[in-house]
């Protein structure tokens, strides 16, 4: 590995510092919420009700996000090590274990500051098990109110009536007078619709931004770099003008850096020449994800389109927010998150995404502790493989879990791979 | 043990033991019926027999099975069951089956409903969203339309028409078979060198492959049997609760490991769509709201149910009391996420009670015991010194 001083120096372009910006502005408010009186939400990202929280003032807390940020900080292992010495398993998620650990030390957040105790538990159960386990855990250790919204799994890869009706009837009956209980508020659609239609035109912006990908070289990583793309609509500022700006200013540097005909920015530098176009299934690694990512950009890897940046919400199949039916809407986008889709219909659109997107293949990241994405990738590689005629790569490694990164194992995985699409290449102009 | 006693329980164990499902294929031969399977932990199993369908129960393969494809479909660090349930599909031991459900257990058992869909595009698949919100007029709603669609769906497939009288006769039907299995758990708990657990347990088991009907004949000679039994007598056994293994089941030989290391075990989560539900369900009036409401409020405090209300785990010590139980042996499967996320939940609350515990995991193919039996035995003893201390 490279020593610190070896190591680049990250470009930073507008965007990326605005949402550097509205990130620390996020968590300075959580941690003077105790002297400004400020309530806030704990709730997860995949079905995250963002624009509904806003509406009664209450400020989003993700503990994924917060447990991503503490595996990128260095922080993950002991945090796990906590809840592991607690009697939590070796074997279940280490996002769990990490939050559980990260409390137990303190609750302090990425940027330094003590994270508040959860006003309410928001358990949007949406297309995770664990999630459910999570907030169960977390209603041992906090004396707060919990409120739960079951999200149906689309098991027929479609979203019926019945579906959509549970799930407004829950937020009609209990998710709403749960907030209005908490935030001392009342319920207010308008103010939700005009949330709403600010998600709207954020996600416009935010859909053109990944879809760039299709260019050839692309001027984004839609992986790697998507996830930063999707932090802002991912957690606290969907339904804001924050979102609305940094969209557009995201967008606008793409359209410039397309108009040069330039690569993607990594932290090690812009990537100039383009040599593999991957589709990729799978979250990241957090405790390493310099040098995960590394590995690809030495290649001239990019990932053109990904999945992990689905999770918060499938915009590409041309879903928005729409004000005009807020809690309809709502319930639609949770159902809509990937991993809420059965199995047939994540084939189907990767192996569109390889097609679309011009890709050399389909590349998984399983990660050992969600199986919430793991159970049945080895089946969507095969059917991927088998409906696109293009070779799947599978690597393994974990979300927050440092013993579970073997950065040897997962760079000669990559290039035995990378020399196999070479090798269909050459087959091919043969 | 009596001949008879010998005779059911070795049909009971040829039953459980046999993956080709011959006694499933003799029924579908017999009647002309559609069999369905079911993946654990529970299915409203009255619906389908109402509808003149076989519910067959899935529950892995178990110790004897050669995994040979079922590995190529899952990293190592999944459980074993979906391995072994793909296996005995494509080995062709599940031909038989027109279709599987999969009820909503975790994200590994949601997932191989969409497997079983690409996998076998010509059976039904149908996955059960169960619902965790409780409240009859929104979880309740739902979970009637899921069973109306789940009803319409067997129909297309050549069941019977729903029929509201034929569900109340099947509701009467599984409600004689699972009182049988309320009172061999009585007999267990009061005298449990009557029941062995072992025994018990494939009694449950071989019911699930058989019809409903004739399982309460199977039960019913077996619980009159073992009560009748002089020749079992009391030994001097640490009485244990055995909590976690309600979805992929220990190999046999666990349990009978348990059982020789010192422990009786009086109360468990073995093969529990039998006790499910806790009591009869109503045969009066709306049959499928009898149906949802038994799900809703009379269902047990399961590890895939969302506990909003009370401490988790306060179930569990409630049970290892009303049983006499002295300890609890957490005995959940490698990489269970039900079970071992709520462990810790668990534990925390029978220790507060100050019961004793102790915990290992298996898996379904485990078959080494040695460790287990010794780490069982220990905690049988120190149960029992402390007792007399």
């Amino acid at each position: 590995m490279a020593s610190e001083r070896d190591t680049p120096v990250a470009l930073k372009d507008e965007a990326q510092l605005k949402q550097k910006q509205m990130i620390a502005d996020h968590f300075s408010r959580l941690g003077r919420s105790a002297e400004s009186g400020e309530k806030n939400a704990y709730t997860f990202v995949p079905g995250n009700l963002t624009e509904l929280l806003l509406s009664f003032d209450l400020l989003p807390v993700l503990p994924e996000i917060n447990a991503l940020q503490a595996g990128m900080r260095g922080k993950s292992k002991e945090y796990i090590a906590t809840a592991e010495k607690l009697g939590h398993s070796e074997d279940v998620c280490t996002y769990v274990k990490c939050d559980l650990g990260m409390m137990k030390s303190g609750n302090v957040g990425p940027t330094g500051e003590p994270m508040p105790d959860p006003s309410v538990l928001l358990l949007s159960y949406t297309g995770c098990f664990t999630f459910l386990k999570w907030f169960e855990i977390l209603k041992q250790e906090y004396d707060c109110p919990v409120t739960l919204l079951h999200v149906p799994y689309q098991g027929d890869g479609v979203i019926t009536d019945s579906m959509r009706d549970y799930v407004v009837e829950q937020l009609k009956n209990t998710v709403i007078p749960a907030l209005e209980k908490v935030s001392g508020k009342r319920y207010d659609e308008d103010r939700l619709k005009e949330l709403l239609a600010r998600s709207a035109k954020a996600e416009d912006d935010m859909v053109w931004v990944l879809e760039s990908a299709k260019n050839r070289p692309s001027p984004i990583d839609a992986y790697f770099g998507g996830v930063y793309y999707l932090g802002p609509i991912f957690t606290a500022f969907r339904g804001t003008e924050d979102a609305i700006d940094y969209y557009r200013c995201l967008r606008a540097e793409i359209e410039q850096r397309l108009a040069q005909g330039q690569g993607p920015v990594t932290p090690e530098g812009q990537i100039d020449d383009e040599r593999f176009r991957l589709v990729v299934e799978g979250p990241p690694n957090w405790t390493n994800f310099r040098e995960f990512w590394k590995m690809f950009a030495d290649e001239g890897a990019v990932v053109v389109a990904s999945t992990y940046t689905k999770v918060g919400g499938v915009y590409d199949n041309g879903f928005r927010h729409d004000p005009s039916r807020p809690l309809e809407t709502l319930a639609e986008y949770c159902m809509g998150c990937y991993t809420n889709l059965n199995l047939p219909t994540r084939v189907e659109m990767l192996s569109r995404y390889v097609r679309e997107y011009s890709a050399d293949g389909l590349l998984i990241n399983s990660i050992k502790s969600c199986n919430s994405f793991s159970a049945g990738q080895l089946m969507i590689l095969r059917e991927v493989e088998n409906r696109t005629g293009r070779p799947g790569g599978f690597i393994e490694s974990d979300l927050v879990d440092p013993r579970y990164f073997s950065g040897a194992n997962i760079r000669n995985r990559l290039e035995s791979y990378f020399q196999m699409i070479e090798q269909k290449r050459v087959g091919k102009s043969a | 043990m009596t001949e008879k006693l010998e005779t059911l329980v070795e049909r009971a164990e040829t039953l459980y033991r046999d993956y080709s499902l011959q006694s499933v294929r003799d029924w579908k031969k017999r009647t002309g019926g559609l069999a369905i399977g079911y993946m654990p932990i529970y299915i409203p199993r009255e619906l389908l027999h109402a509808q003149g369908v076989l519910p067959v129960g899935v529950m892995g393969g178990g110790d004897d099975l050669e995994i040979i494809r079922g590995d190529a479909y899952y990293q190592s660090y999944i459980c074993h069951i979906p391995r072994s349930t793909i296996e005995l599909a494509l080995n062709g031991s599940m031909d038989c089956l027109d279709g599987m459900i999969f009820p909503a257990i975790c994200d590994v058992i949601r997932n191989l409903s969409g497997m079983w869909k690409l996998q076998f595009p010509d059976k039904l698949s149908r996955y059960l969203d169960v619902p965790q919100n409780f409240d009859p007029s929104i979880g309740g709603s739902f979970y009637r339309r899921e069973l109306e669609e789940l009803s319409a769906d067997l129909t297309a497939r050549g069941a019977a028409n729903y029929d509201e009288q034929a569900l109340r006769d099947s509701i009467a039907v599984f409600n004689r078979n699972s009182s049988l299995v309320r009172e061999l758990y009585e007999l267990r708990r009061n005298q449990p060198w009557k029941v062995p657990t072992a025994e018990l347990y494939v009694m449950l088991r071989a019911s699930l492959v058989i019809p409903v009907e004739e399982s309460t004949q199977m039960l019913s000679a077996y619980h009159t049997a073992v009560k009748n039994d002089e020749s079992r007598k009391p030994m001097d056994q640490a009485r244990v609760v055995v909590a976690g293994s309600f979805c992929e089941q220990p190999p046999l030989g666990l349990i009978k490991t348990l059982e020789r290391s010192g422990c009786y075990i009086v109360e468990d989560d073995l093969v529990q769509v039998h006790r499910f539900l806790r009591g009869d369900i109503p045969v009066d009036g709306d049959p499928l709201e009898n149906l949802v409401n038994a799900f809703l409020t009379d269902a047990i405090d399961s590890p895939t149910r969302y506990v909003g209300d009370g401490p988790k785990g306060a179930e569990l010590v409630e049970r290892t009391r009303a049983c006499g139980a002295e300890g609890v042996l957490f005995c959940a499967p490698s990489f269970c996420d039900p079970a071992l996320l709520d462990q810790p939940m668990a534990t925390r609350a029978v220790e507060q009670a100050g019961i004793p515990w102790t915990a290992f995991k298996y898996s379904e193919n485990t078959g080494q015991f040695q460790v287990i039996r010794e780490q069982a035995g220990t905690f049988a003893d120190s149960i029992k010194l402390w007792e007399e201390g």
